[in-house]
């Protein structure tokens, strides 16, 4: 491959309320038995990527455990493979990343000691399947100085806290505007680039030495009248996670056949780290409808239209209806849980009742595990 | 120097031909356990988590799906710069090639790979049973002892001690003597095939007795040990032991699994048990199903009815099929409305609509009654089974069936239908 991979994981976002209080959007669990992150990874694996950079910084404990081996995503190189970079104190510099640009400046060693002739920027927070080779392509045959991949939302979704992106017959983009008041189309930034390395590295050290940092405004939105910056359509599923109701939403759609098998089924696969975990386990009393379930689980009672996350013991006479339940979770008999997302490693004590009302209720009580 | 107190030697070479059409194509230690695991999983991670890093793999019989399991060792965390797993095939020499002819004879023909690690122990497994085992203790009570070489015992029932190996022992543990199974044991400690040498005891035994034909720890290498006078002592293991060598044994020990809490529990924190999993994706149960009693792999997708059963990964089951006491093994297909009882389904398996396996009443197998017996239903590796047949009990069926196979679309109870593909 021609491109140095550059994952953006350091993103917190307020929307996703108390479960960004244990990590990084970007480690947030995904589908059962992925992170975020592990489609960013596994579409720059898939797509001939040999080394990337990971850029982290908000609360990356959680992150870095999953990214402690690189040989899950087979970036265990000697050649390139997968450095995790976290804000440090220079004698230049003492303070955290201050945007994305600033972040990205801070990986300028490695973009400068690289020889790919491209740069692909991603954010470590999207679901999605993408082979980055066909946009390069588009990128090339545009003869582009950046690429932006959009996706056309459907009207009944709100995309003011997107980049919107409006563009000419050609794909140039004409008008970008993050988070706007009035969006004036249904195209939204995906948070995937494509410029050449140089020209990267270029912009890096100006936007550094003028004191701006945020790559989307500072760059993109700044330089859109002087450089070529196109649009690249993605088609096939593509989802961000960065509030509670989209990673609800985002679990809940691989209930569905077409998103499973788009996903589980089709090459190339989506990796993760391994957990060693026993094979799911089902006892008698148990009953398991429409629902997603991980390994190591131990289920004994109801389950319904959900999502259960490696590791959850489900005890008797329990019901789970239309929620996830993270990893590592007790659910103590005779519990109902209904339109719930439960905190991984939490412990539901026998007989409780937690129900979402009106919207989806996030439960996490810092209790001992008591098994 | 690279210097390791103690290395294992895995003896991975065996077919296992009692387990029928299972080691067709595979040796026995990769033949599928218990859903996502393979039966060389237990010894491999009994190994690195008794902290042995170092470990050959013995290979012969149909390595490939060994190979490509055990890799690098990853899996396992055996993947290292000294030591790791190595997979030690037989090997032409500038003269007397020879395959392994025994067990003793496959280590007899890698002493050069044990003393590139001048061990001061050397621990000889097989890759057949299932088990947790912490060999440093193990280890221990070898130099407490002060024995040359230590068998792992296991005190089994006496009316089933004339099928084992059997050690007479004092009352510290020194076997005073042994018999290979006896009409009239006088011990019910059965051996486990599991021996700690000290290296230099038994790389002498070894090149001393290189030229006896088919060399064999049980029949020569032990019994020349003991002659000489060197302290043996039998180390006593009382925890969960597995042998299942024999489809009937291999099908209970699945079925131990599914207990509500099994006496070999893999959900343990303590002592977990690794394997490679080419399948990463949750299971996904469908509205319609049902499942009682059951364990299931990753990536598998069902859609109709599942009790008592152990299904691997990657698996599908169609809408309004019933499994009963099954074993189905990883990337098999089932298609819709089968009644599926008591069978053994390898894996890469394509079962078509409206099948019926483990109909009839129940006859002997006419040709191997020994291997397909207690009603089970046996079906190879890549088989096919069209829609809409009907396949007795003690039937073993294998390669690409059609259905001029079956008769009026029936395969009676007892009938072997082995179909060798163009490589079989």
């Amino acid at each position: 491959m021609r491109a140095i991979g550059i994952i953006l994981a350091g993103g917190n976002s307020f929307r996703m309320k108390v479960l960004a209080k244990n990590r990084a959007i970007s480690a947030m669990p995904i589908a059962g038995s992925y992170r975020a992150i592990d489609f960013a990874l596994s579409n720059m694996t898939n797509s001939g990527i040999e080394t990337v950079c990971v850029l982290t910084q908000y609360n990356a404990r959680s992150l870095n455990r999953h990214l402690s081996s690189s040989k899950w995503w087979d970036f265990g190189r000697k050649q390139g493979g997968l450095s995790v970079l976290t804000p440090v104190i220079t004698e230049e510099n003492s303070s955290w990343y201050r945007g994305t640009a600033d972040a990205m400046y801070q990986a300028l060693w490695n973009l400068k000691e690289s020889h790919e002739p491209y740069a692909i920027i991603a954010s470590g927070d999207c679901v999605y399947k993408m082979d980055y080779n066909a946009m390069l392509d588009a990128h090339i045959k545009n003869k582009a100085d950046i690429t932006i991949a959009y996706k056309r939302m459907p009207d009944d979704v709100r995309i003011d806290r997107y980049g919107v992106l409006s563009m000419d017959e050609a794909g140039r983009i004409t008008e970008l505007e993050e988070k706007p008041l009035a969006v004036k189309s249904r195209n939204i930034s995906c948070g995937i680039y494509i410029m050449r390395r140089r020209q990267l590295i270029e912009i890096l050290e100006q936007c550094a030495e003028e004191g701006r940092y945020d790559f989307v405004r500072d760059v993109l939105v700044r330089y859109k009248d002087v450089k070529k910056i196109y649009g690249y359509e993605i088609k096939d599923y593509w989802a961000n996670i960065a509030s509670v109701e989209d990673y609800f939403k985002t679990n809940m759609d691989f209930l569905k056949k077409e998103v499973r098998d788009y996903f589980f089924k089709t090459y190339p696969d989506v990796y993760t780290k391994e957990e060693d975990l026993a094979p799911a386990k089902y006892n008698t009393g148990s009953s398991v409808k429409n629902s997603l379930v991980a390994s190591g689980c131990i289920i004994n009672g109801k389950v319904e239209d959900s999502v259960i996350f490696r590791k959850v013991y489900v005890g008797n006479n329990v019901t789970i209806k239309n929620s996830i339940i993270l990893n590592d979770v007790y659910i103590g008999d005779n519990t109902y849980i209904e339109n719930c997302i439960v905190e991984s490693r939490d412990t539901i004590r026998a007989n409780s009742t937690l129900v979402g009302q009106d919207e989806i209720k996030l439960v996490m009580n810092d209790s001992d595990k008591h098994v | 120097m690279i210097k390791k107190e103690m290395i294992a030697m895995l003896l991975a070479g065996g077919q296992g031909s009692r387990l029928g059409v299972l080691t067709t194509k595979v040796a026995k230690p990769a033949v599928s356990f218990g859903g996502k695991y393979r039966i060389i999983d237990f010894p491999l991670s009994n190994c690195i988590n008794s902290g042995i890093d170092t470990v050959g793999v013995l290979t012969q019989y149909q390595p490939l799906k060994l190979n490509s399991h055990i890799g690098i060792g990853i899996p396992w965390d055996l993947d290292r710069n000294i030591g790791g797993v190595s997979i030690l095939p037989p090997y032409e020499k500038s003269q007397n090639s020879e395959w392994y002819t025994g067990t003793a004879n496959a280590i007899y023909q890698n002493i050069d790979y044990i003393d590139s690690f001048h061990p001061e122990y050397v621990l000889i497994l097989g890759g057949d049973h299932i088990y947790k085992m912490d060999y440093e203790v193990m280890l221990d009570f070898h130099k407490e002892s002060g024995a040359e070489c230590t068998i792992a015992v296991m005190p089994v029932p006496w009316e089933e001690a004339s099928r084992f190996g059997i050690m007479i022992a004092d009352e510290n543990k020194r076997i005073i003597d042994f018999e290979e199974k006896p009409k009239n044991p006088r011990s019910n400690l059965a051996s486990m095939g599991i021996y700690i040498f000290n290296w230099k005891t038994l790389k002498e035994a070894l090149l001393l007795n290189k030229d006896v034909p088919n060399l064999d720890f049980g029949m020569h290498v032990i019994p020349y040990v003991h002659q000489q006078g060197a302290p043996l002592y039998a180390y006593e293991f009382r925890g969960y032991w597995k042998d299942v060598g024999t489809l009937s044994s291999y099908w209970e020990a699945n079925m131990e699994l599914i207990d509500v809490v099994p006496e070999f529990n893999l959900y343990e924190e303590y002592w977990k048990v690794y394997t490679k999993s080419d399948v990463l994706a949750p299971q996904y149960i469908s509205a319609d199903s049902e499942i009682q009693k059951c364990i299931i792999g990753e990536g598998t997708q069902i859609y109709g009815k599942v009790i008592n059963s152990v299904i691997g990964c990657g698996v599908t089951i169609e809408e309004g099929t019933v499994i009963k006491d099954s074993i189905i093994m990883n990337h098999t297909t089932i298609g819709a409305n089968c009644e599926i009882t008591k069978a053994i389904v390898s894996e890469d398996v394509c079962i078509g609509d409206n099948v019926v396996l483990g109909a009839f009443e129940e006859v002997d197998n006419e040709t191997h009654p020994h291997i397909y017996n207690q009603g089970l239903v046996c079906i190879g590796d890549k088989t096919v089974v069209p829609s809409g047949v009907k396949i007795g009990k003690n039937v073993v069926v294998s390669g690409i069936t059609t259905a001029e196979d079956y008769p009026d679309n029936c395969l009676a109870s007892g009938k072997s239908l082995i179909k060798a593909g163009d490589k079989a």
